[in-house]
């Protein structure tokens, strides 16, 4: 083994490429090993715990809103039993499938990355960013049609479909049960939350697909082909983190009540 | 001859890199396979379908009880295989364990303060 084994290998950023080599203690320097660790692997693991502990604080971050919708769901349960039933629970159920198939090929993507395959990568980066934007696109159609109804809390927010719920043209009764008007003003708490969290949830998505673009573009260029997978290992990390929340939120927000409307 | 024997217990390292320039040492470390994680994604799937499927019935105080524990199942799914912790070193186990552990204090502690806060006065 000798230092031209590593120049068949593309470096990581051509003014790193003195830093590979040899260190004093004759182990070899990949350009992506960093001089303070003592093994690739070490630097591996250092990066693993750092990348924990800021998912740690996102947990906390997302934590802070889970525990309000806990609150106000035992508050004021009767508007949000109304107000659950106004999402489109075929339309969540879709989208969480969506959802889990991109961290499917985030997952896979790692794997590609772990064997050195290039090509495999550049294709599950973009097979997962293709499943998050449409997961984006669904939510857009979701948000619109909240907009339509004004069931957006403020000024402009409708009480009127939950004081005097529509009749079911087959039934001739009400499809669900009418709430007096002050409580269904508390409606507004629970579309504030499902904004509030659905929101921050499609934010992370948005940081998420502009970080896979520039690691697609890394990817192709070869940057992760010959054993350096850490970029990857990380973003499949945040990337499955945020899957995590929405398979927390879909079941809390979309399903509270199903069971009355049959 | 040490070298010899951590390749023999660790092939998936080596396999995939035959010039030995990534890991010396041949620490552990585990690749997580494509069928496993078609395995974890069909559980996913399946979790899905299920959360559905018992929200439909009327369950009473366990309804929201059932959709969470279905939602903790597939999250420690998701921890565990996509997210490598069962492979990881124990740092890495301890690190996740302690967020969760931390975060459930915290909504203990601030929903105990919520519930006795008016304690006898209704």
């Amino acid at each position: 083994m000798d230092n031209a084994a590593i120049t068949l290998n593309e470096p990581l950023m051509p003014h790193e490429e003195a830093v590979s080599g040899r260190d004093p203690h004759g182990h070899v320097m990949l350009p992506q090993h960093r001089h303070h660790f003592e093994t690739e692997e070490q630097q591996r693991e250092a990066g693993s715990f750092g990348m924990w502990l800021f998912l740690l604080t996102e947990i906390m971050f997302f934590g802070g809103m889970f525990f309000a919708y806990l609150l106000y769901r035992n508050w004021y349960n009767p508007a949000f039993v109304v107000a659950s039933n106004q999402l489109n629970v075929v339309l969540g159920a879709i989208n969480t499938a969506v959802l889990i198939t991109s961290g499917f090929f985030m997952a896979l993507g790692v794997y590609a990355a772990e064997v050195r395959n290039r090509s495999m990568l550049v294709w599950m980066l973009i097979l997962t960013s293709v499943f998050g934007c449409i997961f984006l696109g669904v939510k857009y159609f979701e948000y619109k049609e909240k907009y339509e109804k004004h069931h957006i809390p403020g000024v402009n927010f409708n009480i009127s479909e939950f004081v005097n719920p529509p009749i079911d043209a087959k039934t001739h009764k009400p499809d669900q049960p009418a709430i007096a008007p002050d409580m269904a003003q508390k409606t507004q708490i629970f579309f504030f939350l499902y904004f509030g969290m659905t929101g921050m949830h499609a934010l992370h998505m948005i940081i998420g697909l502009g970080l896979l673009v520039w690691l697609i573009w890394r990817a192709n260029r070869g940057d992760f082909s010959f054993g350096y997978v850490a970029p990857i290992e990380n973003f499949g990390l945040y990337w499955h983190f945020v899957d995590i929340v929405w398979l927390f939120l879909f079941p809390l927000l979309y399903l509270i009540n199903r069971h009355p409307l049959k | 001859m040490a070298n010899e024997l951590a390749q023999h217990h660790n092939p998936h390292t080596d396999e995939h890199d035959p010039t030995n320039v990534t890991n010396p040492e041949h620490a552990q470390h585990h690749i997580v396979t494509p069928v496993q994680y078609c395995m974890v994604f069909g559980a996913l799937l399946v979790g899905t379908a299920i959360t559905v499927l018992a929200a439909e019935f009327d369950l009473g105080v366990f309804n929201p009880i059932v959709a969470l524990a279905i939602a903790c199942t597939k999250a420690v799914i998701v921890i565990l295989f996509f997210m490598h912790v069962k492979y990881q070193s124990r740092l890495i186990k301890m690190t996740v364990g302690a967020g969760f552990f931390t975060f459930l204090i915290l909504i203990t502690m601030t929903l105990s303060d919520y519930i006795s806060r008016a304690w006898g006065q209704w």
